[in-house]
C-alpha cells in the first residue's frame, strides 16, 4: 500500500498521519503539496489529516476543497482509488463532495479535546478488517466542527447502506446526528471521521487502540 | 457593480451560535429576544457592469464556494 499524505497550509497533524503509515505500512508516505496538480504514480491512498487548513475561512475545509491536487484526488476515488480523511480531512472531503453531509459547530459550542469510545459498525472493509465488528475502542478527539450532520434521506441511506463506519459510543459529546464519527462512499473506498486513531498507534503515545486502522490498510 | 451576498443556515439546521447569542442578549436584560439565527454576508466588487449578469454570476459563486448549500442557502442582492 503506497500512501501519499496531503499537505494544505494550516494543517498539523501531518507528522502524526506519517509515524501511523510509517509504522503499519513498513515504508515511507509521499508528502504532496496542495499546489501539485498530480499524485505521484503509484498512490494506493490518499491520507488528508487533521487541522485547521487555510485558518477555516469560510468554513472548515471548503478552502482546501479548492485546492488544485483535489481534481486529482477526485480522479483517484473516481478510478476506485482509497481516501482517508481524518479531522479536517474529513471536512475537506465533505466540502469536495466525495462524502455526502457537513460537518457542522459542536452542538455544545465547545472545542473538544479529549478522548471518546468509538464502535465499528462493520469490519469487512479495507480500513477496519484487523477490529471485530461492534469493537469499542478509544479514539482521541480534537475539533470544533465535528457536528455530522445530512439531510434526514440521506443519514437513512447511509445506515440502510451500511455505510456507517464508526459512531460515537459512549457520550455523543459533539451533537452528530445518529451519533456518526465516520462514514464510507458507497463503494468503502473512501473513509472520513472525527476522530484520530492515528494518535494512538504505539504504547508510548499511551495506547495502541488506533493501529487497526492502519494495519487493515496495510494488509489490503 | 456590487454584489451582497447573504448566506444563512437552512431552517432546521441547528444554529448553537446563534442559541448563544440570544442566551447572552437575554442575560443582558433584552427579554424581548426570542429565537436568533447567525448567518453571513460577503461582499463582491464585480467589474461586470450588468445587474442581470452580475447577479447570475454571484449566485454561481455562492453555489460554487460560498454557500454549502447542504445546510446554508443564500440570497444574492446587487447595488451600485
Amino acid at each position: 500500500m503506497q500512501a501519499a499524505i496531503l499537505l494544505f497550509p494550516g494543517i498539523n497533524r501531518e507528522r502524526d498521519m506519517i509515524l501511523a503509515v510509517r509504522q503499519s505500512f513498513g515504508r515511507e508516505p509521499a508528502i504532496v503539496w496542495h499546489k501539485e496538480t498530480e499524485l505521484p504514480a503509484g498512490t494506493d491512498l490518499v491520507i488528508l489529516p487533521g487541522g485547521f487548513s487555510f485558518g477555516d475561512y469560510l468554513r472548515c475545509g471548503a478552502m482546501a476543497a479548492q485546492s488544485p491536487i483535489m481534481r486529482a484526488v477526485k480522479a483517484h476515488a473516481e478510478r476506485g482509488g482509497y481516501v482517508l480523511g481524518v479531522c479536517n480531512g474529513f471536512q475537506i472531503i465533505t466540502e469536495t463532495g466525495l462524502l455526502p453531509g457537513v460537518l457542522l459547530r459542536n452542538a455544545g459550542l465547545r472545542f473538544l479535546s479529549m478522548d471518546t469510545m468509538l464502535r465499528v459498525e462493520r469490519n469487512d472493509t479495507v480500513f477496519t478488517a484487523k477490529w471485530e465488528k461492534g469493537a469499542e475502542f478509544r479514539a482521541p478527539m480534537a475539533h470544533g466542527d465535528g457536528n455530522y450532520t445530512a439531510d434526514e434521506d440521506t443519514l437513512d441511506r447511509l445506515e440502510g447502506e451500511g455505510l456507517v463506519a464508526f459512531r460515537y459510543s459512549d457520550i455523543n459529546r459533539n451533537g452528530s446526528a445518529r451519533s456518526i464519527a465516520g462514514i464510507f462512499s458507497p463503494n468503502l473506498r473512501v473513509l472520513g471521521l472525527m476522530p484520530h486513531p492515528e494518535n494512538l498507534v504505539d504504547p508510548l503515545m499511551g495506547g495502541t487502540d488506533g493501529k487497526p486502522l492502519f494495519d487493515s490498510l496495510a494488509a489490503a | 457593480m456590487k454584489a451582497i451576498v447573504t448566506i444563512m443556515l437552512k431552517n432546521g439546521v441547528l444554529d448553537p451560535q446563534g442559541k448563544a447569542i440570544g442566551h447572552a442578549l437575554n442575560n443582558l436584560g433584552f427579554d424581548q429576544v426570542g429565537e436568533v439565527r447567525m448567518g453571513k454576508v460577503i461582499e463582491l466588487e464585480l467589474t461586470e457592469t450588468d445587474a442581470a449578469n452580475a447577479k447570475e454570476a454571484a449566485e454561481e459563486m455562492a453555489r460554487k464556494l460560498l454557500a454549502n448549500t447542504v445546510i446554508e442557502s443564500f440570497k444574492v442582492e446587487i447595488v451600485g
